[in-house]
């Protein structure tokens, strides 16, 4: 009987050699897959022992933390959240973070690297002192107008985005998606009132969670006449040059005629550059698409961004908010041969073509600063829990320079038409220099149109502010909407900046 | 009877069998081991303490050394009943109950609000309770070493521990669901707020009928065979004990829900058979039985659900427990990231969060402790648990008696094979059942099932080191001097050292 219970003692061995073995894969190799886990809840308390760092505009806290008694210590909370949503995103207790709340994680809850002398120290004191602060670089006048004018708009329209740069510097001024939605309720520590939140926010058929103006991409309309418009003075034409028009245009080998909004525009067999942009005319730039070639039309429109699936926004050395690459779409034949059907369409904005309200105010933007394109950013400082300044401030820089200076400075002439003659008057502000162009996009049979509006204001041949507004399904006099709303964000930002 | 423990007692056999030593007791190492084990339970709980409540109170070692004194009040019975017992079981053993005890006392301060957690008794809570009932194991397992002189003497009532196991699996099995069910398995009595687990009690009474009914038949079980491909298959008739008890353990998977009760009750038979006949393809029919079984049932889960339909989930979420991570699969996996983030070296005893995942203090302890405690404090519990099984199975080797043998190599297995159901179960590496986690779990009924076990194997181990000739301490008066009466095998008569 000894031999079968050495056997046995064997195989209890192998057994444990087992468990031995599965702990090794649970514990050492699976552990920070496990550890990092969106269904661990230990590390959330963990991260909740110390307080998290502000989210802040111009001094004040939009995204903050505040003791409690439960559990986890902190309980995040953002005031006017709805105004402020979908830059901060939001930091749910189960679940992944959005928005700035996620790309800025690590330094605002105290684990980047850059606070690990902060860390060393909490060693020696025994404290758990807090994460690190985020200071944005939104204009807060600038935000709560876009907010409050994107959501009382006077066409009844519940969807759409505004955006504004600064050209000189790439540093988004104001960013606001419609519909929006309080991120308060989504990081309450009771994670099912949470989990049932966020459930009927995702399953709202509006979307509110998408953040239209990085994210959403629609048809540019007329607002595409501008790189039209650089291709053809990059071409040899000047801002007074004629080029053909009339009342209707019929494409080579398309059927389908292309008209312009109204039988008073351009029915002239020739018009200027500059008068086409001012009253948006479609036969004129869709004639000049085809002349320049879709090759040409894909290039510059390339030059001002489109096509870029790399660009974030957040800080301009890593990460931050995702950003949806606007499109031209294919406008060749199988032959390799321009399909000149589509690219008199495109060449409107319509057919293919796709922009984010992000690639709109970035055209401006690049016009008004003199043909150069600067990185947009939302980060402007880093500030440590001491609030010492060393982590990181946002060195702006250049993304593209998809025009000359030449080629800008007739660019801004014919813009500042738009809005001084032309379809933009809107956007007039007394003793300012603004430019920009109006669009009205097709968006299928069954929806109305989609109003567009990207320009600039100047003021001494300095930029001042790119904005970008669109309304989706505003049918009727949503471009013209768009337009008003853009001057109104454009005079908040002069007035944030005491007038200058 | 006096001064049993003294190793010069035996002068005699020297001269005989020149290769035996003279047996030593070995109980100031067991006393030595013991000491050892108690600081490593009270440096835990000041750990606990540490990390709990940014202090160590003066009371920290309360429970300890209450643990302390009862073991020692053991170690005192073992020197008077058991002198020759092997002296690692005892010190393996108290550690781990120790380590049990202090973590459910640290599970108890989890649920106190951090601001009372200071003003918490050290008696209170599902930690004093569980040191009461170590206290009420080690008494009766005291009971046993003093009742029971002779290992042999459990085989007079063979017969009727194994009706009285039967019944005791049967009983939550047949009991009314409100009676018997907690958590899906039908493994309980429960009586008013009380509820023991018959099942624990079972194994050791089922375990002594099978030795005894398979040394009475172990010459026709082993002899009487016919030979296919190559290995010795037993008679059809002779198969039938073993059928019954397939039986019964599928029974108590059906019935009773429990995966590893089930192959706790059938890996102890077919092992028992084994090491009585030497025969591998007892083994051999009975892992093919056993997991024919089981993926019959998964199969009938499958399809029809009904009874099967338990084992039928349990293994869905064994198989992809991150499938339905809130609802069906949260236990295990709540168990799986505790164990994750506890990673090679743990948070640290109190420094965890092991409340996180539900029945911690029970089922799935191991995870909880595996958090604190990580990769290498679990590796040394594993351990612990290896030695008390090896150790159990060499008591086995050394015992002379037929019946000895297979009551201890019995016991130790099922031992082992308890805990590596229960933390292959929690760990994921086969599919999770019910079991308790053998001296860490809370609970009285687990507790005093597996100290009577150890008693047993002090008994056992305590026979395997006496001398062989002359009047040895302990044995009864009426067994006569000499070779003991069943002899198997010739290389057991010597103790190999």
């Amino acid at each position: 009987m000894n031999a079968p219970l050495r056997r046995v003692g064997v195989v209890v061995m192998i057994l444990f050699g087992l468990l031995f073995a599965n702990l090794n894969w649970v514990q050492a190799y699976k552990a920070d897959e496990y550890r990092t886990s969106d269904y661990n809840g230990r590390v959330q308390v963990a991260e909740y022992d110390r307080q998290r760092g502000n989210i802040e505009v111009a001094g004040r806290a939009i995204g903050t933390s505040r003791a409690t008694d439960g559990e986890l210590k902190f309980q995040r909370s953002y005031p006017n959240g709805e105004i402020y949503a979908h830059v901060l995103g939001f930091k749910p207790v189960n679940g992944v973070p959005t928005g700035i709340e996620k790309s800025e994680d690590e330094f605002l809850a105290g684990n980047s690297d850059q606070l690990f002398a902060d860390r060393v120290r909490d060693l020696f004191t025994g404290n758990d002192t807090a994460g690190g602060n985020v200071l944005l670089t939104l204009s807060r006048r600038a935000q709560e107008t876009a907010y409050r004018e994107l959501t009382r708009n006077r066409v009844g329209v519940d969807k759409g985005a505004a955006i504004a740069i600064d050209p000189r510097t790439g540093a988004i001024q104001a960013l606001v998606s419609m519909p929006s939605f309080d991120p308060n309720p989504l990081v309450s520590h009771r994670t099912d009132a949470a989990g049932k939140a966020y459930e009927a926010l995702e399953k709202d058929k509006d979307g509110p969670l998408k953040n239209r103006a990085l994210s959403e991409v629609l048809p540019p309309g007329s607002t595409f006449k501008v790189i039209d418009s650089a291709a053809a003075l990059e071409s040899g034409l000047t801002p007074n040059s004629n080029i053909p028009a009339g009342p209707s245009y019929t494409a080579p080998t398309s059927g389908t005629p292309i008209r312009n909004a109204h039988p008073s525009i351009c029915p002239e067999s020739q018009v200027t550059l500059i008068d086409a942009l001012t009253e948006s005319c479609n036969t004129g730039f869709a004639q000049l698409g085809v002349r320049l070639g879709a090759d040409t039309i894909k290039e510059k429109a390339r030059a001002f961004g489109f096509e870029d699936t790399e660009l974030t926004v957040g800080r301009l050395n890593e990460g931050g908010l995702p950003v949806a690459p606007s499109r031209t779409g294919e406008i060749k034949n199988p032959d390799g041969s321009d399909d000149k059907g589509a690219l008199a369409q495109s060449a409107i904005g319509q057919n293919n073509v796709r922009m984010t309200p992000l690639q709109g105010a970035m055209i401006a933007a690049a016009v008004a600063n003199g043909g150069s394109q600067m990185r947009p950013y939302l980060v402007q400082q880093l500030l440590g829990p001491d609030r010492t300044t060393i982590h990181y401030t946002a060195a702006p820089r250049e993304l593209r320079k998809p025009v000359s200076s030449q080629v800008a400075q007739s660019l801004q002439q014919m813009m500042r038409s738009v809005v001084e003659n032309g379809t933009g008057t809107n956007a007039q502000i007394s003793g300012y220099t603004v430019g920009g162009k109006t669009g009205t996009a097709q968006a299928g049979e069954v929806s109305d149109d989609h109003g567009w509006f990207i320009g600039f204001v100047m003021k001494d041949g300095q930029p001042i502010s790119a904005v970008a507004v669109a309304l989706e399904s505003a049918g009727d006099g949503g471009s013209a909407e768009a337009t008003r709303i853009a001057g109104q964000i454009m005079k908040a930002v002069i007035a944030d900046r005491g007038g200058k | 009877m006096t001064a049993p423990a003294r190793p010069a007692a035996t002068p005699t056999i020297t001269g005989e069998m020149p290769r035996v030593r003279a047996p030593k007791t070995r109980r100031n190492a067991e006393l030595a081991l013991l000491a050892l084990s108690m600081l490593v339970v009270a440096a835990y709980s000041a750990t606990i303490e540490a990390n709990m409540l940014q202090t160590v109170t003066l009371d920290f070692w309360l429970p300890t050394a209450s643990l302390a004194a009862v073991f020692l009040g053991l170690h005192v019975v073992i020197r008077l009943r058991a002198p020759y017992a092997d002296p690692a079981l005892l010190p393996a053993v108290a550690l781990l109950n120790g380590i049990g005890v202090g973590f459910l006392r640290r599970l108890d301060l989890a649920d106190v609000a951090p601001a009372q957690r200071l003003g918490y008794p050290v008696f209170a809570g599902t930690g004093g309770r569980q040191l009461a009932w170590t206290l009420a194991a080690v008494i009766l397992a005291a009971v046993l070493l003093f009742m029971i002189r002779d290992h042999r003497s459990v085989s007079r009532y063979a017969y009727t521990l194994g009706l009285a196991g039967i019944v005791l699996v049967m009983i939550p099995a047949v009991l009314p669901r409100a009676y018997s069910e907690i958590n899906g398995a039908k493994l309980w009595i429960r009586v008013g707020g009380f509820s023991i687990q018959p099942g624990e009690f079972a194994k050791i009474a089922l375990l002594s009928f099978f030795a005894y009914y398979l040394v009475r038949k172990r010459e026709v079980l082993s002899l009487a065979s016919r030979r296919f491909l190559g290995i010795d298959f037993p008679r059809g008739r002779d198969l039938g004990p073993v059928v019954l008890v397939w039986m019964l353990s599928l029974l108590v998977l059906i019935f009773e829900k429990d995966l590893g009760t089930s192959l706790l009750y059938f890996g102890m038979f077919v092992v028992t058979l084994y090491i009585a006949t030497e025969r591998v393809s007892w083994l051999i029919i009975g892992l093919l039985l056993f997991f024919g079984g089981a993926f019959l049932a998964y199969f009938l889960g499958g399809t029809i659900g009904g009874p099967f339909a338990n084992f039928y989930q349990r293994a869905e979420i064994w198989l992809d427990p991150f499938a339905d991570p809130y609802e069906k699969g949260y236990q295990l996996v709540q168990g799986l990231l505790g164990l994750g983030t506890g990673g090679l070296f743990g948070a640290g005893p109190g420094g965890g969060q092991p409340d996180k995942v539900p029945e911690v203090h029970n089922d799935f302890i191991f995870a909880g402790i595996g958090e604190e405690v990580g990769l290498f404090g679990l590796s040394a519990l594993l351990v612990l648990y290896l030695l008390v099984v090896e150790r159990g199975l060499r008591a086995g080797l050394a015992v002379r008696d037929s019946f000895g043998k297979l009551m201890a190599g019995g016991l130790a297995f099922t031992l082992g094979l308890q805990v590596f159901v229960i933390v292959g179960g929690v760990t994921g590496l086969i599919p999770l059942t019910g079991q308790t986690t053998p001296f860490l779990s809370a609970g009285g009924s687990s507790l005093m099932a597996n100290w009577l076990l150890i008693a047993m194997l002090l008994r056992i181990s305590d026979a395997a080191g006496q001398p062989v000739t002359g009047n040895g301490p302990g044995r009864p008066a009426g067994v006569p001097a000499g070779p003991p009466a069943q002899l198997h095998g010739a290389p057991t008569e010597v103790i190999r050292p």
